[in-house]
Formats: C-alpha cells, sequence, structure tokens
C-alpha cells in the first residue's frame, strides 16, 4: 500500500463522517465544540457561512450527517447534530451586523434567480457580497419556497424562517414576489448575464384513474396543494376522518397538520411495508405520538363515493416480496379489500418536476423524464448562460441538498460571467493546526463522555394539537446542549502521523482504546491484504486505512480510521510526537469567502 | 489534564472462550513515560492471559519496586496482586504459592530489583523452581530513582548520564539457567510477535518460568551509547526462531504453521513448535548456556525460549505438599491434634 497523501483535502475530510456526509460539508464539530464553550453566536455563524439556514435546519433537516456520525459505530445513537445546530440558533446573541454586506459599488453583472427556495436564496446570498444585481422571482408572496409553503409551522415557525430569509433579502436582492415566471425566453431576453432555475418539484402526484376519483374531487387533496393552502390561510378545516395516502415525510407533515385543523380520526395508509417508508423514522414516530396510526401493505384500489359524497377508501391487502437481486414487487394476499371510511383524502404519494414555463428551443435539453440535462458538478445546463439547482435540478431532495447545489452554482455563475473556465473548480480552503498545548493537555477537550444520546423535550401534546403554530420541539436547553455536545468525539482533530519521528516503541498500539493502530511487514500488499491483517480487521470499506511510509524496521504503520475516537491517547503515549493531534478545517469551494 | 482513557472499545473486539474481552485483561492506564518499553511488556501479558482465556480471578500478579513493578497496576485489573518491597517479590510469591498452589503466580520485576538488591532472593526462588512466571522488565538502569546503572548495564553501555558503565553485567538468562531455571527465555518488549507466545508457553509451564525482556527506558537509558536501546536492541538481536503455542485445549489442527523442527509438549498438554534457525536443542541447558556467551561474543543479543524442561519437578512436588490449597483445607485437616502432633515428635526422639 501507497503511503497515504495527506495533502490531498479530501482525506482528513472524510475522516470527519459528519461533515463529509453533510451535502453542503459543513464543519459540524468546530461548531460543536462552539456550543460546548457557549459561543452560540460563532457557532451559528459558522452554520450560516455553509448551510444558510442554520435555525431552519436546526429543526428541519434530513440530516444525512447523523447516520455517518462515528458515535454510532462505537455507541448506541449518534451525536444529536441537527438539533445541536438549533441550540447555536436559539442562544445566538444579535448576530446581523457581524454579516456581510453587499457593496455599495455593483460589478455591473446581472442574474435572475427563479424561485425563492433555499437554492436560489443560497446563489442569492453568495453572490451578493460580490455585487451582483441579483433579481429574484417566485409566485409566493413571501420569499422560503417550500421551506415556507410545505414545512408546517409546527415544525418551523414562522419568524425563525423570516429571520434567515431576511439576512439574504437585506444584502440588496431586489425581490419580484407574486411574480409566475411564464417563459424563460423572456427571462433571457432580457439580457440577464445568466439566469438561476431554483423552481423546485412543485407537481404532487395524482391517482387520476383511481375509481371515484372525479366524483369525490371536491373531498381529495394533493398533499403539497393543501399544505400550501394551509400555510397561506385559505385551508383553516378538515373533515373529522381523514386518510393520508402515502409513507414519505409529506405524508407526514400532512397528518398531522390535520390533526391540528380538526381531524379526529387521522390514518396513514401506505403501499409498502412500514419499514420501507421513505419517512425519516424520527417523522413517523411523532405522528405516531400523536394517535395517527400507520396501515402498510394496503394498496389504493377505489374512492368510495355514496349519493355524491366520498365516504371511504377501498384497499387491497398486499405483502411485500422481494426477488434474488432485493427488487420488491407487492403481491396481493387475496384477502377481501379492506374499507377505511373517511370524510377528505390528502394524497402525499410523490413529487415531479414541471417546466411548463421552460421553452423547449433556447437551448436547453431534456430527457425523456422532461428533466433537463445539468452538469452534476457545474449545475450548468445546456445552455451555457442558464444553471440549475436544488429540487428542479435532479428531481426532490432536501433543504441542504438545495442548498449545497446553490454554492456550487454561485461558483459556476460566478466563474461564468467572469469568463473563465466553469469547469475547473478552486480548491477548498484548508487548515492544519496542533492542538498540543502541553504534556497530556489539548486545545479541545479530548475526554470521551459516555453520555446516552439526550431527547429533545416536546410541547404538552394537547397544547400542540390545539394551535398549528405551536412549536412541537421544544429544543435542548442550554445544559442539555453542553452534555450533548460532549458527545461529540472531535472527528476533525485529526492523528497526524511523522514517519521519521517514531522509533516503533509500540506505545500507540497498547493504548489506543479501539485498536486502530498496528505495525506492519508489508511486502508491497495492497489495500485489500493489509486491511485484512490488522489487530482487528478493516471490514467498513467506507472508511480511509492511514498508510505511513517505510519505517526504520521496513515495517509500515497502518491506522484503520473506522472507530478512531480521537481521544489523542495516541499523541499522549508517543515519546517521539511522531503521532499529533492537529485540527483540519475544509471549508467547501464557494464563490468567495463569507465571514 | 485529560488522561483518561475512554470507555469505548472496538465493536468488533474479539471474545475468549470466555467470552472475555481484550478490555477484560486491561488494568488501569499507565502513568510510566510515554513510550516506556514496560507497557508493551504489560499488554503481552494481557493478549497471553487473553488468548489463554485465563480467568482473571486465578491470577496473583506479585512484583517488587521499581517502573517495572509497577506496571502490575497496567494491567489483569481483576486479578489479585501484591506490590511488595524492593527485590522481595520472590519471598512473596514463595508463600503465597506455598498457601494457594492453585492461583497462577506471575511476577514482574526490574533488573535493579532483580539483579541488584534482589539478587539473593531471585537465586533461591529459582534453585526452588517455584511454580510461577517471573518477568524482568530489563531496561539497564534504575529507571525509578532516575536512570542510574544497573547491574545489568552492559560494560561501556552509557545512559543519559553520558558516563560509561565500567562493571561486568549480569546476564540474567545465564545466571537463571545456572541455577536451574526450567524454563528460560529472552525477548525484546519491540517484539510481541515472539514475546507473546513466549509469556503464554511460561504460563503454561510448571516450574520456574523465566523471561527477561530488554524493555528501553525511553526517559534515561534510550541513548545512542545504550545497549538497551530500541536502536540498538533491534539492529542486534537475534531470534532462536520462531515460536508458536498451542495451547491444550486447541485441537491438533490449530493453525499452527507446519514445518517446525522442534516440538515441547509442556505439563498441562499445550504444545510449543519451533522454527530454529541454529543448531541445538531446546531442552540443552549447557547448549543454551553458550549459545548466549557465544552471542555475546559475537555482540548479538539471543532471543527467544532458551531453554525448556517440561518434565521438571516443581517446588510443591519437591516438599511433597498437600495438593490442595491451605484456605481449602478445614480445621481438621489444617490442625490434626495433639495425639498426631505427639506422634510426630515421638518420631524424633
Ligand atoms: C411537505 C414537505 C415537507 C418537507 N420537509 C422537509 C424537511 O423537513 N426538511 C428538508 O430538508 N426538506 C423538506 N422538504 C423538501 C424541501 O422543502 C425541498 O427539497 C427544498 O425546499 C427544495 O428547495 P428548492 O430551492 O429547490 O425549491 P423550493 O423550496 O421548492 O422552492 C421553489 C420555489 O419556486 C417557486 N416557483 C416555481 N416555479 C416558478 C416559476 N415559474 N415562477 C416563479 N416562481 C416559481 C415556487 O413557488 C417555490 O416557492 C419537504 C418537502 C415537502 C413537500
Ligand atoms: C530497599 C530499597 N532500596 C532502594 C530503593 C530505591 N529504589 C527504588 S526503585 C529502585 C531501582 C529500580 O530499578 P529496576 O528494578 O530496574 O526498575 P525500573 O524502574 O528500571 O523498571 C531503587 C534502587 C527502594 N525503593 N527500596
Ligand atoms: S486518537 Fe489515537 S489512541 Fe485515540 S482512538 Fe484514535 S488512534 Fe486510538
Ligand atoms: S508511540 Fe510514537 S514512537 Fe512509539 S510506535 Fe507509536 S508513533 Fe512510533
Ligand atoms: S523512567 Fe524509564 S522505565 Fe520508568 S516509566 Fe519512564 S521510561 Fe519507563
Ligand atoms: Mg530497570
Amino acid at each position: 500500500m501507497k503511503p497515504t497523501n495527506i495533502q490531498d483535502p479530501e482525506f482528513f475530510h472524510r475522516v470527519i463522517d459528519c461533515q463529509y456526509a453533510c451535502p453542503a460539508h459543513t464543519p459540524v464539530p468546530e461548531y460543536i465544540r462552539l456550543i460546548a464553550a457557549g459561543r452560540y453566536s460563532d457557532a451559528y455563524l459558522i452554520n450560516w457561512e455553509s448551510n444558510v439556514f442554520p435555525g431552519v435546519l436546526g429543526r428541519t433537516c434530513d440530516r444525512p450527517c447523523e447516520p455517518a456520525c462515528r458515535r454510532g459505530r462505537v455507541d448506541d445513537e449518534p451525536v444529536a447534530i441537527c438539533r445541536l445546530k438549533r441550540v447555536a440558533a436559539d442562544n445566538k446573541d444579535d448576530i446581523a451586523a457581524r454579516l456581510p454586506k453587499a457593496p455599495g459599488v455593483k460589478n455591473g453583472k446581472r442574474v435572475a434567480l427563479v424561485g425563492a427556495g433555499p437554492a436560489s436564496l443560497t446563489v442569492a446570498r453568495d453572490l451578493a457580497p460580490l455585487g451582483y444585481h441579483l433579481d429574484l422571482y417566485d409566485e409566493q408572496s413571501k420569499g422560503g419556497g417550500f421551506m415556507r409553503s410545505q414545512i408546517p409551522s409546527f415544525r418551523l415557525p414562522e419568524q425563525v424562517l423570516d429571520e434567515e430569509v431576511g439576512y439574504i433579502l437585506n444584502l440588496g436582492v431586489v425581490t419580484h414576489f407574486n411574480r409566475y415566471v411564464d417563459s424563460l425566453k423572456g427571462l433571457l431576453g432580457q439580457g440577464y448575464d445568466a439566469v438561476f432555475v431554483g423552481s423546485g418539484a412543485p407537481r404532487g402526484r395524482d391517482l387520476p384513474k383511481l375509481p371515484g376519483r372525479q366524483e369525490a374531487d371536491t373531498a381529495i387533496h394533493i398533499g403539497i396543494d393543501w399544505l400550501a393552502s394551509v400555510a397561506f390561510g385559505h385551508v383553516t378545516s378538515v373533515g373529522k376522518r381523514v386518510i393520508v395516502l402515502g409513507g414519505g415525510n409529506t405524508a407526514m407533515d400532512c397528518c398531522r397538520t390535520a390533526r391540528r385543523l380538526g381531524g379526529d380520526e387521522v390514518k396513514v395508509i401506505v403501499r409498502s411495508p412500514f419499514a420501507d417508508m421513505k419517512a425519516s423514522p424520527w417523522e413517523k414516530d411523532d405522528a405516531m405520538a400523536e394517535d395517527i396510526p400507520i396501515i402498510d401493505n394496503h394498496v389504493p384500489l377505489e374512492f368510495v363515493v355514496e349519493d355524491g359524497r366520498l365516504i371511504g377508501m377501498k384497499f387491497d391487502r398486499v405483502e411485500a416480496r422481494y426477488d434474488a437481486n432485493g427488487k420488491r414487487s407487492l403481491v396481493s394476499t387475496g384477502e377481501e379489500p379492506a374499507f377505511y371510511p373517511c370524510d377528505e383524502v390528502l394524497m402525499a404519494i410523490g413529487q415531479e418536476n414541471a417546466f411548463p414555463w421552460i421553452e423547449r428551443d433556447i437551448g436547453i435539453e431534456f430527457d425523456q423524464w422532461e428533466m433537463p440535462a445539468v452538469d452534476r458538478v457545474t449545475f450548468q445546463s445546456s445552455n451555457p448562460r442558464v444553471f440549475f439547482g436544488g429540487d428542479a435540478a435532479f428531481g426532490p431532495e432536501n433543504i441542504i441538498t438545495a442548498v449545497a447545489h446553490g454554492h456550487q452554482a454561485a461558483v459556476s455563475i460566478d466563474r461564468f460571467c467572469r469568463g473563465e473556465n466553469v469547469a475547473e473548480r478552486p480548491l477548498p480552503g484548508t487548515t492544519l493546526i496542533t492542538q498540543k498545548m502541553g504534556i497530556h493537555e489539548w486545545s479541545y477537550d479530548s475526554r470521551v463522555e459516555i453520555d446516552r444520546r439526550y431527547k429533545v423535550p416536546h410541547a404538552e401534546k394537547a397544547l400542540a394539537l390545539g394551535d398549528r403554530h405551536v412549536e412541537v420541539e421544544l429544543g435542548f436547553d442550554r445544559d442539555t446542549g453542553y452534555k450533548e455536545a460532549e458527545r461529540c468525539l472531535n472527528c476533525d482533530v485529526q492523528t497526524v502521523f511523522t514517519d521519521s519521528l517514531c522509533i516503533e516503541c509500540d506505545a500507540c498500539v497498547d493504548i489506543c482504546p479501539t485498536d486502530c493502530i498496528n505495525f506492519l511487514e508489508t511486502a508491497g500488499q495492497g489495500e485489500a491484504e493489509l486491511r485484512s491483517r490488522l489487530r482487528i480487521p478493516a471490514v467498513n470499506l467506507e472508511q480511509p486505512l492511514y498508510a505511513s511510509g517505510a519505517l526504520k524496521t521496513g515495517r509500515i504503520m497502518v491506522k484503520d480510521e473506522d472507530v478512531c475516537l480521537h481521544c489523542g491517547l495516541c499523541a499522549e503515549r508517543c515519546p517521539t510526537s511522531a503521532w499529533d493531534m492537529q485540527k483540519f478545517l475544509y471549508q467547501v469551494t464557494k464563490a468567495a469567502p463569507i465571514l | 489534564m485529560t488522561y483518561i482513557r475512554p470507555q469505548f472499545r472496538h465493536p468488533n473486539l474479539p471474545a475468549n472462550e470466555l467470552g472475555f474481552t481484550r478490555k477484560d485483561y486491561e488494568g488501569a492506564l499507565s502513568t510510566l513515560c510515554a513510550g516506556c518499553g514496560h507497557d508493551s511488556v504489560s499488554a503481552a501479558i494481557i493478549e497471553a492471559c487473553f488468548e489463554l482465556a485465563i480467568e482473571p480471578h486465578r491470577v496473583a500478579k506479585v512484583s517488587g519496586i521499581g517502573c517495572s513493578s509497577k506496571t502490575p497496576t497496567y494491567f489483569l485489573g481483576n486479578s489479585h496482586g501484591f506490590n511488595s518491597v524492593h527485590g522481595r517479590m520472590p519471598s512473596v510469591a514463595t508463600g503465597a504459592n506455598l498457601a494457594n498452589r492453585e492461583m497462577i503466580y506471575v511476577g514482574v520485576s526490574g533488573d535493579g530489583d532483580t539483579a541488584s538488591i534482589g539478587l539473593g532472593q531471585f537465586a533461591h526462588v529459582t534453585r526452588r523452581n517455584l511454580n510461577m512466571v517471573y518477568i524482568v522488565e530489563n531496561n539497564g538502569c534504575y529507571g525509578l530513582t532516575k536512570g542510574q546503572d544497573s547491574a545489568t548495564a552492559d560494560v561501556g553501555s552509557a545512559s543519559k548520564k553520558g558516563e560509561p558503565n565500567p562493571y561486568e553485567a549480569i546476564d540474567l538468562c545465564s545466571l537463571a539457567l545456572q541455577l536451574g531455571a526450567t524454563y528460560v527465555g529472552r525477548s525484546f518488549s519491540g517484539d510481541k510477535a515472539q514475546l507473546v507466545p513466549l509469556i503464554k508457553g511460561a504460563l503454561a509451564h510448571s516450574g520456574f518460568a523465566f523471561i527477561d525482556v530488554i524493555s528501553p527506558c525511553v526517559t534515561f537509558n534510550d541513548t545512542p551509547q545504550s545497549t538497551k536501546s530500541y536502536d540498538f536492541v533491534r539492529e542486534h538481536r537475534e531470534a532462536t526462531g520462531k515460536l508458536d503455542f498451542v495451547p491444550m485445549r486447541k485441537e491438533i489442527t490449530a493453525d499452527y504453521e507446519p514445518g517446525y523442527t522442534q516440538e515441547v509438549t509442556l505439563h498441562d498438554g499445550s504444545v510449543i513448535h519451533l522454527y530454529k534457525t541454529g543448531q541445538g536443542s531446546v531442552r540443552d541447558r549447557d547448549g543454551a548456556l553458550s549459545a548466549i556467551r557465544e552471542h555475546k561474543r559475537a555482540g548479538r543479543i539471543l532471543t527467544g525460549l532458551l531453554y525448556v524442561d517440561p518434565d521438571s519437578q516443581e517446588f510443591h512436588r519437591t516438599l511433597g505438599t498437600v495438593k490442595t490449597a491451605l484456605r481449602n483445607l478445614d480445621v481438621a485437616e489444617l490442625c490434626p491434634g495433639n495425639k498426631i502432633l505427639d506422634n510426630i515428635n515421638n518420631s524424633f526422639r
């Protein structure tokens, strides 16, 4: 195995599991340490620079970081990364003065942004400080996109969203709300230097062919349209008995909203088995805690209408079968169809993209699924002046993905407007700094706490169900936030090895609590062979090995990064400082440094 | 101060036949200097006991005074221990062993503890063939008292102080061989592949098993002029050959490599396989002595299993003592009464 090239910014980045898994690569351990230190504003700003909506995301993020968190591999549960973000947002001081400002003199370039969701807002945030003139279009009356129209206020209070959307709009963005863009050709005709399409995936799926669909139309709603109507106050009540179709997070938001609008008997009925549902586990838990049963393995057969009125739905009972490739099919059990009475049905069975406003003769290629051809790195379409991001680019995802797209699209737009090659990407910003303060002393808290993950307290149920504006999750208080923050293993504080200093005394091997370190003879074997020969074989292929060059005895040091606790004991026990604990800060490539 | 060992261990930590992992054989976190060879010896003892699936409560750790003698705190935290006075570990071990022969005795000492103040005790415990493992963590100096030359320092070797040692060195393996030790090995703290099977063999051996482990003192005696430094030992070490230990419990299909040249079946049925590079039998006491001498003359350090007598008679057999531990005898057995005492006394009249 070749010695590891630790100059490659991606090597140590990969070791920081959470940051690596975060689409926007938020420096998670860095902000968690700041929370533990009570520096909430600083923690907030690190987040803000990276993910733009810390207060929103601290409540609603899909948290791809948490399943990746190293803590989950050595302890029962990962660090509550997402809810710690909220601790920073809730406890920060007024940070307005610390935010960037748009320069007085513009750079002369004009960019149009279609849709005011997180993707467009991120592009705006990144480009405004560089002097771009930004026109933001949205058919809604306020900014935020789906964050405003879809995510219910009991999960995301409006003032949190207003504040964070406000930080961006205050950068001198020119808003054109209540303005539906009905022609991209027209927009391009207005002489914009670039156009960013952040229009989301706004079309909810229907079951147009299901018997009874037309007759019962007034009692059947597309989930996302219905949620938007609730959010904007057009719908204020719902029938007593409600069936929600679908198993994703939209279904969870629909059923919980229905409970708050007068639905006493709300059921979620889903085709797939419970375990296969798309909704996040915590969303399912929260729904069930609000007395909403989830009935799985039921495929809709018919809307049952009597006297022109919807009285219920019929379902075929199915069973999931998996073929040799793990492909699932839902097979009828042959039992009698199940009937569930109801007054209204909400359909949350998926979303699609729709671009009726984009002409097909302006150089933007669309594929057979009517999706535009968009470059995965640059987010440029086949019309070089048009960039896509967020749900509009590759289909429905989530806020943090939209933000990540936004950053990269902003880099591309900036390079494009300056006449530079868009495909050439500037390197991420990195620093690597020793944390040594003395013997047994580090400038990070190297001690590994054994606390189990703390639970976020919830508002009293009766209160929460009585008013859709009452936020269910109350967030950690400062004390609990501190304790949860201390669970973080500081995976960004890297074990850095210097071959020439090692005297091969084995002290690090002996002390390492998780048997990460090995000194091995190698006869030019590859990584796979080495993995099998470690003290504890390195079976987690997602985690890298860190290999040194040949040492004095001809052996090499091989460290399995998989379950390193970043406790620093190897460095403390090393007599020659061949190991050192060094903090690696990785900042994703952005159009310009923000803070 | 953040010097605290985390509670978490590797999720795939293997378990032995008792269901214990290495964690169950650990002790307190070491307070020795970073990089001290002694910590590696502790790790080797942990590994050996784990692999042999020894029940920790069956082990008694005994030691004298010195950095080396402190180490029993840092391994087998669930075992018994007695940290005695300087050079007096052998008498404590002897007493304990006579009282309870069912325990496994692991003695850890230093070159100062054994070759200086404790030389007399060492000589006698060796000749008695007390059933124990006796490990000397040999760094050629008195580490604990800041690195004075010890009696195992070679002539001309210089520690951090820089003064070459003028006195002849005591070779503890030679001494043990001359005094009748029945299992003698030498190893290096930096070579667990050799040290762990050597310790396992010593644990399985019935009788006095002595291992001299060269264990560098990084703080006072890891200098370029020292013959007990990491570099010197690595460059001048020669192994008698590779060593495999096959415990009795394992079937013969165990995973040792074929091609060994010597095989020794120990008292408890376990087997040591030797892949000898040089000539000579591991059962030959004189051969071992001359091999050590010849290597020394050539400026080399001979390591590995040097001698073993698997059929030796350990101290209890020599004395013909009762087969059970004294604590398992009741009052009637321990104190046979006046009548029998009179009989015994009469027999001397
Ligand atoms: C019910 C529901 C709940 C969700 N909950 C979460 C959650 O908890 N966490 C999470 O991370 N994600 C969640 N999501 C997903 C998330 O909201 C989206 O992935 C994200 O908002 C996409 O951002 P975007 O910038 O691509 O576009 P969007 O947020 O979809 O914004 C697009 C905007 O463009 C406007 N628009 C579209 N076409 C035009 C046009 N032609 N002219 C003018 N304006 C136009 C729309 O009105 C909309 O405001 C949820 C989605 C749904 C449906
Ligand atoms: C009776 C007595 N004499 C002297 C001492 C001082 N003393 C403590 S440790 C030690 C030498 C230890 O050397 P060694 O056994 O080689 O242990 P190391 O620290 O090198 O591992 C001495 C002389 C003592 N503790 N007790
Ligand atoms: S920091 Fe060092 S000692 Fe601690 S777990 Fe990682 S490799 Fe092991
Ligand atoms: S503790 Fe330091 S010197 Fe010793 S083996 Fe480990 S890295 Fe090398
Ligand atoms: S002084 Fe020497 S022998 Fe004692 S702990 Fe330090 S390195 Fe080891
Ligand atoms: Mg010593």
